[in-house]
């Protein structure tokens, strides 16, 4: 394969969040639509873990469904392997399904819990048609509990009877049942104790050295994000305001929204360093700022960015979204 | 399967019936009735309906006293016919059993079926299913019943009623209560097709209707068990009235009911033990399984400590 | 010395159930000077809430406080009826919980909550008050104050509301606030905002503050000293700079290579084998034992309590030269 393993181009996604027709007719109110994800376009080499890093109302929950087929993008598109990703059940898409699966950030909501972990693990593998043999599912099963630090006598059990650490480990269990290359993982350490999210990134990793994967890893902890990417991307109210490598991004940031974020990294280092005030709140995305929707909290903002929305421009080895930026204004 | 069992005694559940005199009393009531619905024909005194084994001059026994004319006992006496009451209680408790059970079937499974429909498939479906459940509701039960039963006896050629009678019995009553087996099952369905584990069953091509049934629906039946249980007590009461009020359970195979509506006749001439008895067990019967379906829902409420 | 503000001596925290008491929190001790910010730290289970909620009186039943004792300067307030726990509640301590949706009234205006908060524990009038509640506001940081004091809680951000909820807190002029897990619900942005407020504003009133959560970094940046809790103890307690650069416990010593940084990036992470122990499945001796790389024999058999080293005290025999001396493996 020569091009990337997913490429994802100018996609959108809006949400339909009108009152109920009644209401709308006696009050005489238009539709309201919701932008969540507004015209995002990046791609994915094989074998590389992208991180898109986001607070709420950023749009990381809906591009990771989207990229996934669980919700229909309202326009743009999504190319795994060149082909394009649909929602419905045909031959060709259950071929496609084999090859991406996801990790959910609720280790809770996550397994179902009138099943048995073995038939969870077991899910994908049995409805996709990898392995039609039961004894043959079963030993896989048993592999797969081995592989994310279970016991085989775990298979058993239900999901009840495991803490959430464990359980996260039988929901990773479950996403390599079909034996896929590409995993998108939704916040999946963000309800775990820290000591256990160690646990769970070292295991990740090592899956990911072992088995060849690639991530799309979805978080709002920058700090879990430089441990598990090699790119990075940031995104404000559902657009991607900068792309860079890992490493850059933490060393030389350049979108002001960026840097705002790093300074609210909590300092474990104690380096009692001042922190530049950090102003406003994530706006309603119903009714979004105009122009860069990040110009009332920028502490840079000029004139033109109230009017003009900046476009997500080559900067540097990685990309940013910011008049300043592009004019190169903003020194590193 | 011991194992399983022992798992059982060990278990929370358990646990609190066993510290519930209420429940374990209201258990034992259930089970010596429905026991004895169940071995009727080896414990009964004689079969009632069989009119060779009756024997006219016994009619109006009192209960526990020898007969006048004929010398021998009834237990809790006998009716007009001859009839003992107590072999009467026991296949009447049959047919209101089966009927009461049978009804309560149909309605959690034609109600649990719509009520996952509605609440999976959402939109229009579930808002015509969700009216429809609500015009049910203005009418009241009986009333429903009662428009079922006039409309079966009108399809019906006469040959055929007594024989069709249950059945009908079974899809009136059962056609009368499924709108709250519908709205429980939807509310628990609403509150589950959001959760993550459906949404990986979507992403690995599951159809819609696969995900219902494996996914959904095993956990959307706790609240179901406990509203069946209540639904059984009120079932064999409807079926009691409908009967009582002559179009349920036919004469050949009658009910608590019927047999309340035939001491009904004889009460104020003094032969009280004709209405008495029977009206005992379907209290007693209501009774206990109605406390037992309060107490399950206690116990499976996970928020009461 | 002065007397501390605050003094938690030997509080145990049990849970009866059919099989016998559980014991969710084991003999905790520690003392909160006036005006310091005490974080106590842990990680689900650890016993850090329900620590915060038998001071405030407010453990859910069938917990209980089963023996020990706390005093708010020279009073003590573990076994007060509830009358006089509801007068102490507010009027000497605040409470900041995280969810501020279900701390604030939906159904009233913010004037009136803040308002009858202040008239209960202060006696002024009506005006008096609604200026004070529009002071406290101004002071938390909500914009056009005197406008938005008339709003409704829904119409109020995230952010904006915990910032309304600290107001709330400090409205009666508190000693002591308990903030438990302030800041868990919000944006890492506006995170950062709000723990500035609540120091601010305390320390401006000379109120003392105990910061319960489980994030490292919100301690770090706020705290003085902090505590460090496992399966219902602490394990170490002492200031927030030595702890954290140079923890002695082994557990804090885990807990600190977990956390990723921004700083080290392709090394793993440390992890700590297995994980806390159900309330059922408490080891003897030492609760951490099982997980510890340096555990010894008395680690298996004996309870440590908390010994001093250095500037902290650390709850471990590695710590305690006679037990070191004693045994090894």
């Amino acid at each position: 394969m020569t091009g990337p393993l997913i490429k994802v181009d100018k996609l959108t996604r809006d949400f339909d969040v009108s009152k109920p027709w009644l209401n709308r007719v006696i009050e005489r109110e238009a539709k309201q639509y919701l932008r969540a994800v507004d015209d995002v376009s990046f791609e994915i080499k094989k074998g590389e873990t992208l991180a898109l890093v986001g607070e709420s109302g950023s749009g990381k929950s809906t591009i990771a469904k989207m990229l996934v087929g669980l919700l229909k993008p309202t326009s743009g598109t999504v190319l795994f392997d060149d082909q394009p990703m649909r929602m419905d059940t045909s031959d060709d898409m259950q071929q496609l399904r084999k090859r991406f699966q996801m990790i959910f950030q609720s280790p809770f909501a996550s397994l179902n819990p009138r099943w048995k972990v073995s038939d969870i693990i077991a899910e994908p593998m049995v409805v996709l048609g990898v392995e039609k043999d039961r004894n043959k599912i079963g030993k896989r099963v048993d592999e797969l509990l081995d592989l994310v630090g279970l016991s085989e006598k775990d298979g058993n059990k239900f999901p009840h009877e495991f803490s959430g650490g464990q359980r996260q480990r039988i929901a990773i269990a479950r996403s390599l049942s079909s034996n896929p290359e590409f995993i998108v993982c939704d916040e999946p350490t963000s309800a775990l104790d820290v000591s256990v999210q160690a646990q769970i990134l070292n295991l990740m990793r090592d899956l990911q050295d072992e088995l060849g994967l690639t991530y799309l890893f979805i978080s709002h902890d920058l700090s879990v994000v430089r441990h598990m990417a090699n790119r990075i991307g940031v995104l404000y109210l559902g657009a991607l305001v900068e792309v860079a490598e890992s490493k850059t991004l933490f060393q030389k940031p350049k979108h002001p929204y960026t840097r705002m974020l790093l300074d609210a990294v909590p300092d474990l280092e104690m380096t009692n360093r001042m922190r530049k005030e950090i102003t406003g709140e994530i706006p309603n995305p119903i009714n979004p700022p105009s122009g860069c929707t990040f110009h009332p909290r920028c502490p840079f903002a000029e004139e033109r960015c109230k009017i003009e929305k900046p476009k997500l421009l080559i900067a540097g080895s990685g990309a940013a979204a910011c008049h300043l930026v592009e004019d190169g204004l903003l020194s590193t | 399967m011991t194992a399983a069992f022992a798992d059982f005694l060990a278990s929370d559940f358990f646990y609190k019936f066993r510290r519930s005199p209420v429940a374990i009393g209201a258990f034992i009531v259930t089970a010596i009735l429905v026991l004895s619905a169940l071995f009727a024909p080896i414990i009964a005194t004689q079969n009632p309906f069989d009119p060779g084994s009756l024997n006219l001059m016994n009619g109006f026994s009192k209960p526990g006293i020898a007969n006048d004319f004929t010398g021998e006992t009834f237990f809790l006496g006998t009716d007009d016919q001859g009839r003992d009451i107590f072999s009467t209680i026991l296949y009447g408790l049959r047919v209101s059993l089966f009927v009461g059970f049978s009804a309560v079937m149909f309605a959690m499974v034609l109600g649990a079926t719509l009520g996952l429909i509605a609440g999976y498939t959402g939109g229009r479906t579930d808002t015509i299913i969700m009216r429809i459940a609500d015009i049910q509701l203005t009418f009241p039960a009986i009333l429903v019943a009662l428009l079922i039963f006039g409309i079966a006896k009108g399809i019906t050629p006469p040959s055929y009623r007594d024989e069709v009678a249950i059945w009908v019995l079974i899809i009136a009553i059962g056609l009368s209560d499924w709108v709250q087996f519908a709205r429980v099952v939807r509310g628990a369905t609403l509150v589950e097709r959001n959760k993550e584990y459906v949404q990986a069953a979507k992403l690995i091509g599951r159809s819609p209707f696969s995900i219902m049934i494996k996914h959904i629906l095993p956990n959307t039946l706790g609240p179901v068990l406990v509203i069946a249980t209540i639904s059984l007590a009120l079932a064999i009461i409807a079926e009691a009235t409908l009967s009582f009020l002559g179009v349920g359970a036919p004469p050949t195979q009658p009910s608590l009911g019927t047999l309340i509506s035939i001491g009904q006749r004889f009460l104020f001439s003094g032969e009280w033990w004709i209405l008495f008895y029977p009206a005992l067990t379907l209290l007693a019967l209501a009774l206990s399984v109605n406390l037992l379906g309060d107490w399950l829902r206690d116990a499976l409420n996970p928020k009461l400590k | 010395m002065t007397q501390p503000l605050l003094s938690v001596k030997d509080l145990v925290i049990e849970f009866p159930t059919r099989d016998g008491p559980l014991t969710a929190v084991d003999g905790v001790s520690f003392d909160l000077a006036a005006g310091e910010i005490l974080g106590v730290v842990g990680e689900s289970g650890a016993g850090k809430s329900l620590t915060g909620s038998a001071i405030m009186g407010l453990l859910d039943p069938p917990g209980r406080i089963a023996s020990g004792e706390i005093w708010l300067g020279s009073q003590r307030i573990d076994n007060l009826a509830e009358e006089d726990m509801r007068a102490i509640r507010g009027k000497r301590i605040g409470m900041v919980f995280q969810d501020p949706l279900t701390s604030l009234n939906p159904l009233y205006t913010i004037a009136q909550q803040l308002i009858e908060t202040i008239r209960t524990h202060i006696k002024i009038n009506e005006s008096d008050a609604r200026k004070r509640a529009i002071g406290l506001l101004d002071d938390v940081g909500i914009p056009a104050a005197s406008r938005r004091i008339d709003d409704y809680p829904y119409q109020f951000s995230g952010g904006m509301r915990q910032r309304v909820v600290i107001a709330l807190a400090l409205a009666a002029e508190p000693e002591l606030v308990i903030a438990d897990e302030p800041t868990t619900a919000l944006d890492v942005s506006v995170q950062a905002q709000i723990i500035d407020v609540l120091k601010e504003q305390c320390t401006e009133r000379g109120a003392s503050i105990i910061l319960i959560t489980h994030d490292m970094g919100v301690i770090a940046e706020t705290a003085n000293r902090v505590a460090v809790m496992y399966s219902g103890r602490i394990a170490e307690i002492g200031p927030v700079r030595d702890i954290i650069k140079n923890a002695s416990h082994p557990y804090t010593k885990g807990l600190m290579g977990s956390i990723p940084t921004l700083a080290q990036a392709d090394d793993r992470l440390t992890q700590i084998p297995g994980s806390m122990p159900r309330l059922t499945d408490i080891p003897a001796g030492c609760a951490f034992n099982p997980r510890c790389e340096q555990v010894f024999d008395k680690c298996r058999t004996e309870r440590p309590f908390l010994v001093p080293n250095a500037t902290c005290e650390v709850a471990c025999w590695l710590y305690d030269e006679a037990a070191v001396k004693e045994g090894k493996k």
